[in-house]
């Protein structure tokens, strides 16, 4: 009884209290002095209203960003652990979660530098090094409403989850001494250089910051998807094949595990691609529904090749077309509405299936866990289809000097896209393969990079880390 | 005495355990075992690519029985573990020279 008392005296006073307050300042408003008053009180306003918009935004972008972490560890752990043998899973989980780790702490030191800091169109300076000058304040060139600190850890996930994408390749055979190097070396070489070209201040592919080819890469189809899967091409030909394959059966050991790994990866996408707004809008909105219209489309394409194929839809090949139908909308998340968004997935999904059932057969390289199957050939195909569908009324990105919306895609008239996408994808795959092939020697001269074939047969688990991911204990 | 060594298909040890059990069986081992015999497996898809999984997971009982009732838990497991299909599995019966139990050092049927 007494609190209903209290919240109607407060109710009341809420009520009565401005319109006292406007009736006391009515009379003032005719004096020449109070006009500047008003002034202020405008402005007070409108920085309130840009403060708001401001938390608005970073509430996003940090949900985001602890998003996109969810991809690495557990998501990708588990989708990459569920698919080798048992003997390697823990082996193969650490080189995921080693990157959230490693990659972490280079970020910090340098990586943010090199890829977000000022310096020539291929790559980022030394500006930003020890994240100097990355603080509460936000940087306009990226994202005017969130503090430079929060674009900067949301860059930083991506970074974690890309090269922890190639170890699909290289699966059950590489040490992980020459894993840790190979993914140092392979982020300042690769993804530092690729992430500025297309995302950095001055970079050559930049499209909403002047670059000479403009490529449309809304959240990372050729800085992530491609140059991880490229490079995880180049991986797995260079290593050769796992002892036995493919005369040796080498079944997934837990479809269950990389079940709940796709599912996450699958909600972890959402902070990855309607991140990539880097603001709560509506953009975020229309990407996040592509994202999704895209994955489901890709589940079903891939589901259906392989039903017509095999006979049998299974649950590894519909987990394994959403995580593809994600990959290929990953570039056209911002720029392509919810219709073109299935399109995109189906032809990812059906892609993706005949790239690791009929390609990879047919040349025979082993890439254990489809890397370059699902990685480098879905993000290369979303890349292209990017420049066909994407759509000025979305995401109106070209502008004349008047600032009159141009076309954007194909589909709009805009074929010159197609070709801009083309470069950016040649380059993706360029500096990959070059980067990577180089980078694997050094690292085959300094440590060496396979296990030898008895620890092969024993497995990463217990060669590396001397430990055992199952126990089989008869006793309790 | 003899011993009763069945091979079944895994779904079927409910069935095969209870008619036991109406049989007159009190005690038995069960192995989780693999093994083909002519069908030689199935095959499964693992991303488009096909695998042939030539052993397959069976049950297998180890009975150790007094002669008097082994033609009736023979004729148990026959019946409880039938599907008329390839794969069902075999009996093997041998004789057992001596059993003992653990326990007080009991020897023959007594221990069974």
């Amino acid at each position: 009884m007494a609190k209903r008392l209290v919240f109607g005296l407060v109710l009341a006073l809420t009520f009565i209290g401005p319109r006292m307050h406007a009736q006391t300042a009515s009379p003032s408003t005719a004096s020449s002095g109070s006009a500047s008053a008003q002034e202020a009180r405008i402005a007070k306003l409108e920085q309130q209203v840009a403060d708001a918009k401001g938390s608005a935004d970073n509430a996003w972008m940090l949900t985001s960003s602890a998003l996109v972490l969810m991809m690495t560890g557990p998501g990708l752990a588990l989708f990459y652990g569920g698919l080798v043998r048992k003997k390697n899973v823990l082996g193969t989980m650490m080189q995921s979660f080693a990157m959230m780790a490693v990659i972490t702490i280079l970020w910090g030191l340098v990586s943010y530098s090199l890829a977000f800091g000022p310096g020539t169109g291929f790559v980022g300076g030394f500006h930003n090094l020890f994240l100097r000058g990355v603080g509460a304040a936000p940087d306009p060139d990226y994202a005017a409403t969130i503090p430079a600190q929060t674009f900067m850890v949301y860059q930083l996930m991506f970074a974690i989850i890309t090269p922890g994408l190639i170890a699909g390749a290289f699966a059950e055979r590489m040490k992980f001494s020459a894993m840790l190097l190979f993914m140092i070396l392979w982020s300042f070489l690769v993804y530092d250089p690729m992430a500025h070209m297309v995302w950095g201040k001055g970079g050559l592919l930049n499209a909403s910051l002047g670059g000479r080819f403009p490529c449309l890469d809304f959240a990372g189809g050729t800085v992530v998807h491609v140059t991880s899967g490229v490079s995880a091409l180049v991986c797995a030909l260079y290593l050769g094949k796992r002892l036995g394959y493919p005369k040796e059966a080498m079944t997934p050991h837990s479809v269950v595990l990389s079940f709940i790994g796709a599912c996450l990866l699958w909600v972890g996408w959402f902070g990855f691609n309607a991140g990539s707004a880097l603001a709560a809008g509506s953009l975020a909105t229309s990407a996040f529904v592509a994202t999704h219209f895209g994955a489901a489309a890709a589940a079903i394409g891939w589901s259906c090749a392989e039903w017509i194929r095999n006979g049998k839809p299974s649950a590894l090949g519909a987990i394994s077309g959403a995580v593809a139908g994600l990959v290929a909308i990953t570039p056209a998340a911002g720029f392509v509405g919810p219709m073109p968004a299935i399109a995109i997935g189906f032809v990812a999904g059906a892609f993706c299936f005949w790239m690791v059932a009929k390609v990879k057969a047919r040349f025979g390289y082993d890439d254990s866990l489809d890397a370059f199957g699902v990685h480098g050939a879905g993000g290369t195909l979303g890349a292209l289809l990017t420049g066909v569908f994407a759509a000025s009324a979305i995401n109106p990105i070209f502008k004349d000097a008047q600032g009159n919306v141009l076309p954007s895609g194909l589909l709009e008239g805009n074929a010159h896209q197609l070709l801009n996408q083309f470069v950016g994808v040649v380059i993706a795959w360029v500096i990959a393969i070059v980067g990577t092939l180089i980078i694997l020697k050094i690292v085959d001269v300094v440590v060496g990079l396979r296990i030898t074939d008895d620890e092969e047969m024993q497995g990463l688990d217990l060669t590396q880390h001397g430990e055992e991911g199952y126990s089989w204990e008869v006793t309790a | 005495m003899t011993k009763v060594e069945a091979i079944i298909q895994t779904s079927k040890l409910e069935a095969v355990k209870e008619a036991l059990h109406d049989a007159g069986v009190e005690g038995m081992t069960v192995l989780e075992v693999r093994g083909h015999g002519r069908q030689k497996g199935h095959t499964e898809f693992y991303r488009g690519r096909e695998y042939t999984v030539d052993l397959i997971p069976k049950i297998k009982l180890e009975l150790v029985l007094p002669d008097a009732i082994v033609q009736k838990a023979v004729q148990a497991i026959v019946t409880a573990a039938r599907t008329g299909k390839i794969g069902d599995g075999k009996i093997f019966l041998s004789k057992v020279d001596e059993a003992i139990r653990i326990r007080n050092d009991e020897r023959g049927e007594g221990a069974l």
